[in-house]
């Protein structure tokens, strides 16, 4: 549904995007995770045509997005929930598009209320509401047109617990009815929740994508011991990657069961074996949009090598 | 408030998801532009109620021989000559300085075809504003009823000609919003240019060329008289200037400019 292939954006003669290559499917929410400032919104905004690739493509439904006939009726996109006209009322802005997309007016009611907006804000300008307000028309503007695919850059922005929950409910909701949605955030919690898929983007380049069990698989087993000297020996005769990972730990990719077999078989007493599951998703997308500007290129980056190998 | 009656789909006009919007609803979006903002609708307001002032001015201080349906409709243009292309400008910047942009060219990605748009909805504005200031000034004559010869000769004439004056007008305004894609920069580009340009043209060298190429002096007479050939053409060189020419630069400039990030 959405396909971005090799997606690359220079700006004053450094590269802002590059090489952004993914596909999000029909049913499935993707978080599009990273730092500010790494790319996410560029890639956003060349998906629907608003800014022009300097090389790459981006299609939706196979095609590029400004050659869909009427893109209102099927992507709904929220890029930047302040960009509406301060001086227009809330429900004005959202009559204005439904009749440029040709939605029956009623729909904007139907979609204040289910954002929560009442009339009394609805019959406010928009230059009076507050950011949290101005997400929730963005919300409905971008469920105007009845789409199949959503595009939203940082939603949650300025919403609050309640409304961060229920948002996440609308957002699978859509996809369980066999929506296609792509939302960007800059915090790991947001997106946790609710996406099926993650896209990791640091430096302008995807670090990492795969599912959440693909993305953590490959974060490993946090292993501590009495005899890490035998451990590691052990370890590294199997054939198994072994990371230090702070004090007398160790950071294995193996699952718990393999690792347990080879201390038996050592002799070797393991005082802790688990997952790295709870720190495992939040350090690796520290690890992997830490580099920021000066990100090392995929071929020199040992982690980028094996989540890529990972989702290949 | 269930996430479920997002899935309730639009009962009607399913054809509509493949069809592109037509350029008629195109146009009546810009036309609703221009007014449902707050700055949009006082402009639209401002600009009948100064037509009323002018008229009644004139009445009051003039005397016969100017009041006159080409007399009065001299004055009773200007708050809509002044004031039309200031619309036209803020129909094309706005979509930047207020970032509406980013909906109004998702929703129509060939932008070329919403800079079309705009430019008949100012067209049909700066006519239905030309019927609003005729009726006034027309009202004006009325009731001062001068009861000199020619009060009402070429009448058709006149509302022909002023019809180019307030259109030309509109269009030199979206051309230059569309040059600049600032709001501020615009307006003071459209109000100085044409002073600093009749200063310039002043100079003796230029005196020649300076009726066919300034449009305060080759437009003016649009709504004063009836024009000869030669007006026609020079009212025509400067509009080539100072119309045309932005605004090939302006659909240059708007389709290829990255909309506000």
């Amino acid at each position: 549904m959405i396909k971005a292939e090799e997606l690359t954006k220079r700006r004053g003669g450094r590269a802002v995007v590059s090489d952004v290559t993914f596909c999000c499917e029909p049913g499935t929410v993707t978080g599009f995770l990273g730092p500010n400032g790494a790319g996410k919104t560029t890639t956003m905004r060349m998906l629907v045509g608003l800014s022009a690739p300097d090389s790459g493509q981006a299609l939706l439904f196979g095609e590029r997005y400004r050659d869909l006939p009427n893109p209102g009726r099927r992507v709904g996109i929220l890029l930047d929930a302040s960009a509406q006209h301060a001086g227009r009322r809330g429900r004005e802005a959202l009559a204005l598009s439904a009749q440029m997309m040709g939605v029956p007016v009623q729909r904007v009611d139907t979609l204040l209320e289910l954002v929560g907006l009442d009339e009394t804000v609805a019959r406010r300008r928009v230059g009076q509401y507050s950011l949290g307000m101005r997400q929730r028309l963005g919300l409905a503007h971008a469920l105007l047109g009845d789409p199949e695919v959503l595009i939203l850059d940082e939603p949650a922005n300025g919403l609050d617990p309640e409304g961060m929950r229920w948002m996440r409910g609308l957002l699978r909701g859509f996809a369980d009815r066999g929506g296609t949605v792509l939302l960007s955030s800059h915090l790991l919690a947001e997106v946790e929740a609710v996406a099926d898929r993650m896209l990791i983007i640091g430096g302008g380049r995807i670090r990492a994508q795969g599912t959440r069990a693909e993305l953590l698989t490959e974060s490993g087993t946090i292993v501590e011991a009495d005899d890490l000297a035998t451990l590691d020996a052990a370890l590294h005769g199997a054939g198994l990657a072994v990371h230090a990972a702070g004090g007398d730990r160790r950071l294995v990719e193996a699952e718990p069961e393999v690792i347990a077999r080879l201390a038996i078989a050592n002799d070797v007493v393991l005082r802790r074996l688990a997952p790295a599951e709870e720190t495992g998703l939040e350090r690796l997308f520290f690890e992997l949009t830490a580099a920021g500007a000066s990100a090392p290129s995929p071929k020199t980056d040992p982690l980028h090598l094996e989540l890529a190998g990972a989702t290949a | 408030m269930s996430a479920t009656t997002v899935a309730a789909p639009i009962d009607v006009d399913t054809a509509g998801v493949h069809a592109r919007p037509g350029l008629g609803r195109l146009v009546t979006v810009e036309l609703r532009k221009m007014v449902n903002t707050r700055a949009g609708f006082w402009l639209q307001i401002a600009m009948i109620a100064l037509t009323a002032v002018v008229v009644i001015a004139r009445r009051v201080f003039g005397d016969g021989a100017d009041h006159t349906f080409a007399g009065v409709l001299d004055v009773g243009l200007q708050p809509a000559a002044v004031l039309l292309p200031v619309t036209g400008i803020l129909l094309v910047t706005s979509e930047w300085s207020q970032r509406t942009g980013m909906i109004t060219f998702a929703l129509v990605p060939v932008r070329s075809r919403v800079l079309g748009a705009k430019l008949i909805a100012s067209i049909v504005l700066a006519l239905t504003t030309l019927v609003m200031s005729v009726a006034v000034v027309a009202a004006g004559v009325l009731v001062a009823s001068p009861g000199v010869d020619g009060t009402w000769s070429d009448v058709a004439t006149l509302i022909g000609q002023s019809a180019v004056y307030l259109t030309s007008g509109i269009v030199v305004g979206v051309a230059f919003g569309a040059v600049l894609l600032a709001s501020a920069p615009a307006i003071v580009a459209l109000s100085a240019l044409p002073i600093t340009w009749t200063a310039v043209a002043s100079l003796s060298f230029f005196a020649d060329a300076a009726p066919w190429l300034d449009t305060r002096l080759a437009l003016a007479p649009l709504h004063q008289e009836v024009l000869n050939a030669t007006q026609w053409a020079q009212a025509g060189t400067a509009l080539a200037l100072w119309m045309l020419l932005p605004l090939l630069i302006g659909i240059w400039r708007l389709t290829r400019r990255e909309v506000a990030a």
